[in-house]
């Protein structure tokens, strides 16, 4: 999880990686699932924030985070 | 207060990647929630999914603006239908009605053309294999026939001989055209003096006359100039066999090969920008035909394009059934309909567009059809939205040889509608079931399990 901690995020959803000297975007789930993982917070914690703030179920988000999840690891950013 | 839910998205922000039109492409999206006035979730609901759905309309506008294109610039122009590009019956009757003949290529599509009601006369016979009851029929019925090879016009003369009548007939040629791989193995060559030596053989066996040329030069062909020079080269041959033994060709065929605005995989540029309209190929044709015939004559012009009628005219509705995460990172979607309905994805890119609005931002994403095939893709790549199961996309055009060329393999062949002029959709090929597929096998008796 160290990668994810150096990553540049603003509150427009920009993403800057230094180590690849890459930029990247995302929406408002994805910035609240990346800023919770650079705090180190676990899934079921980032599930819990998901569904408080957004309209959404306990098992979608879940789904959709395990699937954000892995196309941060394809990205090399975890 | 809950905010809206948007599938969480992270795109990699490429150099040059913003377009010139200052849209993001993270939220461009083509939608397309009805074919000719009639929503797609209805004829989803009323015919199931996947869905071939054709218009009428748009088939007419094809057929009336190709005709309008040569007929408004020479005098004596017709078309065949090219029934391998898309046999279905409702699909050939329109195009009779407009006035196309049939352009048949085997046994099975001249007795496809028969039963839909075209005379023997309003047929012509192609393809490099005719049996010879079928080669007969044809003679006897009137048909137009083109040889193909040395060993057609054998049989041909054989038929006239059992007639007890000269035959008239049209050979193949192939030629170089600037087209590259040339179909040479079709018809006799040109330039190496094996067309000239059928039109000997066929004088002296004095069974058969000669009245016609044909050439097909390829498909998606997109020099208008090629065939510019297919036509020289045609009416000089004419004028050549005209001259030498006192026939008269009565028409030059040239194929068909028309492109229609689909972009081929591995080019870049838009079809918009690559693919000449109609109207460039008939002044093209027309202007080879001015510059090569002599004054006052006007041998019919015959046509047999199929792809720039039909294709664009088809539509194809496909429910996305599952998603899945690539290793490489790509968002994949598994699709109800794959190769399996869409043979011309082995070359097309298709236009994919979404039947209903989706949230999100785009990413790169594959979509795959149901077959337990690794080619079974019928997008490698386009941006698309979060799509959540059920979600429909529109996939176009379809409507040139994957009716024809369609498998049954694993899964049934879908429902076909047409959307009539007047907004009536009809069921124009129903969907399979078990009892077609079985409908011929045979069981051997010590085979049965109960
Ligand atoms: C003899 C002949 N005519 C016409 C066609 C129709 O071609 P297209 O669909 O490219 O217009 C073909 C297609 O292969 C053909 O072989």
């Amino acid at each position: 999880m160290q990668r994810i901690a150096q990553l540049a995020i603003n509150e427009e959803g920009f993403v800057f990686d230094p180590v690849q000297g890459e930029s990247f975007t995302v929406n408002q789930t994805g910035l609240l699932i990346i800023k919770a993982l650079k705090e180190g917070k676990s899934q079921e914690e980032i599930i819990r924030e998901l569904v408080n703030r957004f309209e959404v179920d306990e098992d979608k988000a879940r789904i959709d985070l395990v699937d954000f999840i892995e196309k941060l690891r394809s990205l090399n950013l975890l | 207060m809950r905010l809206k839910y948007e599938k969480p998205v992270i795109t990699k922000v490429e150099t040059g990647f913003m377009n010139k039109f200052g849209s993001s492409p993270l939220y461009a999206r083509k939608i397309r929630k009805d074919i000719d006035g009639v929503s797609v979730e209805e004829l989803v609901e009323r015919f199931g999914s996947p869905l071939f759905v054709i218009s009428e309309r748009k088939l007419r506008e094809n057929y009336k603006r190709l005709m309008q294109a040569f007929s408004s610039r020479y005098p004596n122009v017709q078309l065949g239908w090219s029934y391998k590009t898309n046999y279905l019956q409702a699909v050939c009757a329109v195009l009779h009605q407009e006035g196309a003949l049939a352009e048949v290529v085997s046994k099975f599509e001249y007795e496809k053309a028969r039963k839909l009601g075209m005379e023997g006369h309003q047929i012509i016979f192609n393809g490099p294999y005719k049996p010879y009851e079928a080669l007969k029929l044809a003679a006897e019925e009137g048909a137009v026939i083109n040889a193909d090879h040395f060993d057609e016009i054998f049989e041909l003369e054989r038929v006239a001989q059992e007639l007890g009548r000269q035959i008239k007939i049209g050979i193949r040629l192939n030629m170089d055209t600037g087209i590259y791989p040339q179909w040479s193995r079709f018809g006799f060559n040109l330039e190496s003096g094996q067309a000239m030596d059928a039109v000997k053989r066929i004088a002296s066996g004095d069974k058969l006359s000669l009245n016609g040329l044909h050439c097909h030069i390829g498909t998606f062909i997109l020099e208008p100039e090629a065939y510019a020079r297919e036509v020289k080269k045609m009416v000089e041959f004419a004028y050549e066999v005209e001259d030498k033994f006192g026939y008269s060709i009565e028409y030059i065929d040239i194929g068909g090969g028309f492109p229609s605005r689909i972009k081929l995989k591995g080019t870049y540029l838009s079809p918009d920008v690559l693919i000449p309209s109609v109207e460039e190929y008939a002044e093209k044709i027309t202007q080879a035909l001015y510059e090569s015939l002599r004054p006052g004559d006007f041998p019919k012009l015959i046509l047999e394009t199929g792809r720039a009628i039909i294709d664009e005219a088809e539509y194809l509705i496909t429910s996305i059934v599952a998603s899945k995460r690539l290793p490489d990172g790509r968002k994949a979607y598994v699709a109800d309909a794959g190769v399996n309905l869409l043979f011309t994805a082995f070359w097309y890119k298709f236009n994919v567009e979404l039947a209903q609005e989706a949230s999100g931002a785009n990413e790169p994403a594959v979509i795959y059809g149901p077959l337990c095939m690794n080619i079974d893709v019928i997008d490698e790549g386009s941006m698309l939205p979060p799509l959540e199961k059920g979600s429909r996309l529109v996939f176009s055009p379809v409507g040139a040889y994957n009716n024809t060329q369609w498998m049954q393999f694993i899964e049934y062949r879908p429902n076909v509608v047409m959307v009539m002029e007047d907004g009536s959709v009809e069921v124009i090929r129903e969907k399979e079931d078990l009892s077609d597929i079985e409908r011929r096998e045979r069981l051997p008796e010590k085979l049965k399990l109960k």
